[in-house]
């Protein structure tokens, strides 16, 4: 495997051979340190923190390339890359939203990030929360993904391999509505990505046995689309390479 | 009377800015399997529970728009300009705000939901904090309807009927209610579109359940995902429904005559 410098090494020089001119119009020698190229890249709600110091990352390697990370839920991504969104690269919480957007996909997408669900209670865990097993009773209010959301889709194969019949009083569109939920004490339990918790306040985990027999794999993936494919290739070799995988270990998630 | 020549190309302009993201979503209707995808379970549940939750959110609104509508009358000056600007800020405040404000009030740990939690009385998550949330946001409609209605409609007739003798409550029931009619008519319509189209505040407050609080445009923001056939066709029923309560609450005014 190429070292993450040596790869963006490689994009600099492809780009002062290649399109150099157009990237810094004052450039004769020194690329300029002025921003002249937006990379729009389209990332999973779930990686929202760890995107950003990846992106800033990024740009302190590029400093001419100014990382511009969209965020939603990634089969609200898809749908938007369907229907023309200019985004360069699309980073997904599933492989299922990736392979929607195939046709659209400039080579095979990169497994970057693993993802496991854990259960978000507030914090003090009031409804005394022990386990999957303890999100069957109704007397806990409980909160989860809709099965249609990738989210949604993981904790129904989890609770189906435990064998709970999860009482859920509502099925959210997004991880962020079951993460909010939690958060304000509207709900005793949900279920979300371990790497969520964190990110909350107010929110503390309690863990799932067997968790690890459901994991989310996310792909990332440059888009035909990209106009600067360098540069767009090289970003998806950083998030994959050893400095993004620190970063997202940083995070919480999974190796690939 | 028209205005200068040059006014049309901006009007057309204007025409097509709404117009054609209308015509954008009819022609991406499946229309071979319109019916069907109306008719299927999932859009079916979600159809009725709108129906159902709106009726009701249209009834509070009634019950106490009405009276609220003639409360803000009687008032005078700066107050009735402050208290018709805290009453009516559901008609231009983001959705989710909305929602996150019912949520501090009514949510587990609200001001009113908390009390009513710990004597065992749940809001969230019951089909009853749909109706909530519709009525917040379609209450201005009701309230702003009857206030106008009230100013152009003098008390003349009131006057008179005092005289002879009629109590307040008689002169309200044969006197000014029958007199507002057209405006309580305006405002049950435009309330119910309101409410059935209450997404932000649903959402953020009530939760989403089939049959329970997934409402029309929820189960349309769920399904444009994995199913957007579905969605576009659950769009244009509401899209007819919009078209419809428009068109009969804004019919010329000629109809309504002079009073």
């Amino acid at each position: 495997m190429r070292s993450p410098a040596r790869v963006v090494a490689a994009g600099v020089v492809a780009l002062a051979l290649g399109g150099c001119a157009a990237l810094s119009p004052d450039s004769q020698g020194a690329p300029s340190t002025a921003v002249t190229h937006v990379l729009d890249v389209y990332a999973a709600a779930s990686l929202s923190e760890v995107m950003e110091t990846l992106a800033v990352g990024f740009e302190e390697v590029l400093p001419w390339v100014d990382v511009r990370v969209t965020y939603g839920g990634s089969s609200d991504l898809a749908a938007q890359i369907l229907e023309g969104a200019p985004a360069a690269v699309f980073a997904s919480a599933d492989e299922a939203q990736m392979a929607a957007v195939a046709d659209e996909v400039a080579g095979e997408p990169v497994v970057f990030a693993t993802n496991t669900l854990t259960i978000a209670v507030p914090e003090g865990n009031p409804a005394g929360v022990t386990g999957l097993g303890s999100l069957a009773d109704d007397a806990v209010v409980t909160v989860v993904c809709a099965p249609q959301v990738p989210c949604g889709a993981a904790t129904a194969t989890l609770a189906a391999h435990a064998g709970v019949d999860i009482a859920a009083v509502s099925e959210e569109l997004s991880v962020t509505d079951v993460l909010g939920k939690v958060a304000s004490g509207q709900a005793d339990a949900g279920v979300v990505y371990v790497t969520d918790v964190p990110r909350a306040e107010g929110v503390e985990a309690v863990a799932i046995d067997g968790a690890d027999a459901v994991v989310n794999r996310y792909p990332i993936a440059r888009l035909k689309r990209s106009d600067f494919a360098e540069i767009a290739d090289d970003f998806v070799a950083y998030v994959a390479g050893a400095e993004g995988r620190a970063v997202l270990a940083e995070a919480g998630f999974g190796a690939p | 009377m028209t205005g200068p020549r040059w006014l049309v190309p901006l009007a057309v302009a204007g025409a097509l800015l709404v117009a054609l993201p209308l015509v954008g979503l009819l022609a991406r209707a499946n229309w071979g399997d319109l019916w069907a995808l109306i008719t299927a379970p999932a859009s079916l549940e979600a159809l009725a529970l709108s129906l159902r939750t709106s009726i009701a959110a249209t009834a509070l609104v009634l019950v106490l728009g009405v009276p609220l509508g003639f409360a803000l009358h009687g008032l005078h000056g700066r107050v009735r300009a402050v208290a018709r600007a805290v009453l009516l800020a559901p008609l231009v405040l983001p959705p989710v705000v909305g929602g996150l404000a019912l949520l501090y009030a009514f949510g587990r740990r609200g001001l009113l939901g908390g009390p009513l939690e710990d004597a065992g009385v749940s809001i969230a998550y019951t089909t009853v904090a749909v109706v909530l949330a519709q009525a917040f946001v379609a209450m201005p409609f009701m309230v702003v309807s009857v206030e106008s209605a009230l100013a152009t409609h003098g008390s003349r007739r009131e006057a008179i009927a005092a005289t002879l003798g009629a109590s307040r409550t008689r002169i309200l029931a044969r006197v000014t209610l029958p007199a507002l009619g057209p405006a309580l008519a305006t405002g049950t319509v435009l309330a119910f579109a309101r409410a059935l189209g209450e997404f932000g505040a649903t959402l953020t407050f009530a939760g989403s359940l089939a049959g329970v609080t997934r409402t029309t445009p929820l189960e349309i923001y769920l399904a444009r995902e994995t199913d957007p056939d579905a969605a576009v066709a659950l769009s244009i029923v509401l899209l007819v429904v919009a078209v419809t309560v428009v068109a009969v609450a804004y019919r010329p005014v000629a109809g309504r005559a002079v009073r």
